[in-house]
Formats: structure tokens, sequence, C-alpha cells
């Protein structure tokens, strides 16, 4: 008898613990949403006007008109692009036709794991400049490739494939014309051979680049 | 079970006495990863200030319906929701503080002192002394913020209160610059540790000087008595 009252009692008990807690849920949730509702249209401009601030230094100039984060082409493993990552294209248009792509890739072979370099290549495949985005360098050696640490990333401004030629992209010290980094070789050699397959890449690929459909992250 | 205290008092332990940082050791993973400059710490203090704030309101104002078997995820529930909140505002309204603070705004979730505020206090006390709670806990873990900040970026950078623009807005500004390159370590997680052992010690210090103070005093009193 009183047995049967104490469970009729826990049950209870159980049904409003949970009624307690789901109202709980449902203000909370409320509150969150509404937060986020008015929170959105900011965040995303700031996205946007954060992409477009890092981009700026490979734009080299070129005025666009496109929204670059619509324009984004996201390319899964394998790409032909170096690294072992997904690659990312941005496509830049001027005036209503092709002025640029910016490629988002990684050297997979940098002293310290994958460097993640951004190339600005213009339609003629001579580059804008290149950005180091991320490594793990050595600091004080293989870290000068960084655009705060050292001036050596400006020597691929307007480089090609065709100035300098095809084999002259390495360091000196393998018979090529770029700068090596004082006591680092292995870091400059990962970032070379990067931009050049990057550029062959879009010497090949240049329609199919600007003819594929958008593909944002998901 | 409300003892009367008045503001003063509420202040003098928030802040110094029963500081959530200094004293209790609770939110240690922020308080040492964060602290790397003076406007991370002030940033991540007013956030924690606005949660612990929040979600002590919020569970005083709901500890009639708390029962103690579901107490602690109704507090999760209330505190986790608090958290999104301010994340999605850092994120619209001081993006660049946002990304320099990353992962620790969420983080906030797992700060041991909220969860330790809302039980001890706020489900026992009413929604203005449980808010006034809030204030004056988060007061004092956003001061703590600020002087470890302050601290490790002087040491370490040479230079004090520098980006403050990412709180305030304008223009990327440098602070003051007071030697080229710091010493690196204070900077470094390593640091974190030992700006937190001295503030820590400094306390103890002035607490210690402050008791010997007081028993010479009385000494001095007893002995002229006598």
């Amino acid at each position: 008898m009183s047995r049967q009252v104490e469970e009729r009692k826990s049950a209870a008990s159980i049904w409003q613990g949970g009624i307690i807690l789901g109202a709980l849920a449902a203000l909370c949730t409320a509150l969150v949403a509404t937060t986020h509702h008015y929170a959105e249209p900011l965040i995303k401009a700031n996205e946007q006007a954060f992409l477009e601030e890092s981009l700026k230094p490979v734009l080299g100039g070129i005025k666009y008109q496109n929204e670059i984060k619509k324009s984004m082409l996201t390319l899964p493993l394998p790409h032909g692009l170096p690294g072992n990552e997904p690659a990312v294209i941005y496509r830049i248009y001027a005036d209503g036709v092709p002025a640029a792509a910016l490629f988002v890739v990684s050297a997979p072979d940098g002293f310290a794991g994958p460097i993640k370099i951004l190339i600005g290549v213009r339609m003629d495949g001579s580059i804008t400049t290149v950005r180091i985005l991320q490594h793990h360098e050595t600091p004080g050696l293989g870290d000068g490739i960084d655009a705060s640490k050292s001036d050596w990333q400006l020597q691929f401004d307007n480089a090609s494939l065709t100035a300098p030629d095809r084999k002259s992209w390495s360091i000196r010290r393998d018979g090529g014309v770029f700068d090596q980094l004082t006591g680092a070789s292995i870091t400059p050699r990962a970032i070379i051979r990067a931009i050049k397959e990057t550029l062959e890449y879009f010497e090949a690929n240049t329609k199919e680049i600007f003819a594929a459909a958008p593909s944002g992250p998901s | 079970m409300s003892r009367r205290t008045t503001i003063a008092e509420k202040f003098h332990t928030g802040l110094w006495t029963d500081n959530p940082g200094l004293v209790q050791l609770l939110g240690l993973c922020p308080l040492l990863a964060v602290t790397t400059s003076f406007v991370n710490g002030l940033g991540l203090g007013i956030a924690t200030l606005f949660v612990l704030t929040g979600s002590n309101m919020l569970v005083s104002a709901t500890r009639r319906l708390i029962r103690s078997e579901i107490r602690i995820p109704m507090y999760v529930l209330i505190i986790s929701s608090f958290v999104t909140c301010i994340e999605l505002l850092t994120d619209a309204w001081f993006p660049h503080l946002g990304r320099s603070l990353g992962i620790f705004i969420p983080l906030i979730v797992t700060n041991c002192s909220i969860v330790a505020r809302a039980e001890i206090f706020a489900s026992k006390h009413r929604v203005i002394e449980s808010a006034a709670d809030g204030l004056v806990m988060g007061a004092g873990f956003a001061l703590l913020l600020c002087a470890l900040g302050a601290f490790r970026e002087l040491v370490g950078s040479g230079s004090l209160f520098s980006r403050l623009d990412m709180l305030f807005g304008g223009e990327p500004s440098p602070g003051f610059a007071f030697f080229d390159s710091g010493f690196l370590l204070a900077i470094l997680p390593p640091g974190a540790f030992f700006s937190l052992a001295l503030a820590v010690a400094a306390k103890n210090a002035i607490d210690r000087r402050r008791q010997l103070e007081r028993r010479n005093r009385r000494s001095r009193l007893v002995n002229t008595s006598g």
C-alpha cells in the first residue's frame, strides 16, 4: 500500500522534473535564438570583411566587383594542386571578366609540417603576391618566410613560369634564381615547389577554374 | 540564510578575501591561457562577468523550481545558453576580440567558478543579491585577468595596453611600447603559471603583513594598559 504510494510519488516527481527541465530548455533556446537573430547579419558581414582583408595583399590592386566569398571553389582531394588537404580557389572578376585566381594551397614538405600559402595569379599567369598564412617553421631560421619577419616572399611578385623560365624555379644553391634563407633551405624549397605547381595547375586548368560552379565550405 | 552584508564588505570578499581566481583558484584554464595581453584579459574578464551575472540571476529566478536531482543539468543549460549568447554578441560587435580569444569564449562554460556561484549562492538568494554576487565575483575574476594580462604583456612583449581597439574600436593601436623585445617566457605557457604564483604570493604577503600589524597593535594596547 505505502509502496504503491511511494512509486506513484516518484513517478510524479520524474514527470515534474522532466517538465521543468523541458520548460527551462525552451526558455534558454528562445534566449539563444533571439540573440542569434539579431547577431547573425553582423557576424556574416564581419566574416566577409575579414576574408577580404586577408586576401587584399594578394589582389595586387585589381578592382574587382564580385562578392569574393560567393566565388569560392573548394577542391577535394585529389585535386592536382600541392598539399594533402582540400585546396581553395577564390575567383576574381573585374568588369564581368575573369581577372585573377587566388589559391590557398599547402606545401606538404615544410621543415616542421605543412605550410599554408596564399598565392594570387593574374590571367597571364604572373603572380601578384605570395603570402604565408600558417606555418610552424623554426623561429629565427625558417620563419623568415613570414611577411612580418623578412622580405623574402617579395621576390615572387610578378614572377611567372616564363620569367624566370621553368628550369630556374628553385633556390640558387640548386641552380635556380631565388634566394634561400640564411641557414634554411628546406623551407624555401618546399614553398618554391608549391608555387611552381600551382602556376602549372593554373596554366593547364584556367578555363575549368572559371567555369566551375561555386562550392563553398559545407 | 541571508546574512546581511554591506556592499563594501561584499566587494572586499569578491575582489580580495574570496577572489575566484586568486583564492579559490577556479577557472584557471582561461585564466592561464588568454592572459598574454591586457586587452585579452579584459575581454575575457568582461565576458565572464556578463555570463556570471546572467546565469546567477536566472538560477536565482528559477530557484523555487530547482530540485536537487536535476539542478546540475539546469545550471549547465542556463550557463551554456548565456555563453552562447555572449559568443554571438562578441562575434557580432567585437570580431577581432572574438578571433583573438577564439575557443576560450565557448570554454567559459567550463569555468567552475560559475557553477560554483550558482550552487553556493544563487540557488539560495534573491535575484538582486545574486546579481550583485555575480557582478562582484565576476569583477574579481576580471581584475585578476587584467592584472595578469598587463604583467605578462609588459614583461613578455615590452608593451602595455596594445590593441585596445579590439574592444573600443578605432585604428589598430600599438599601446605604450617600453622596450623592443621582452622576456619571451612571460607570454609562453610557463609564464602564466609563474605570474599566477607571483600574484598569489603577493596577496599572501600583503595579508600576512596586515595580520602582523593587527597583532602588534593589539599587543601594544595590552602593554600600555598593563
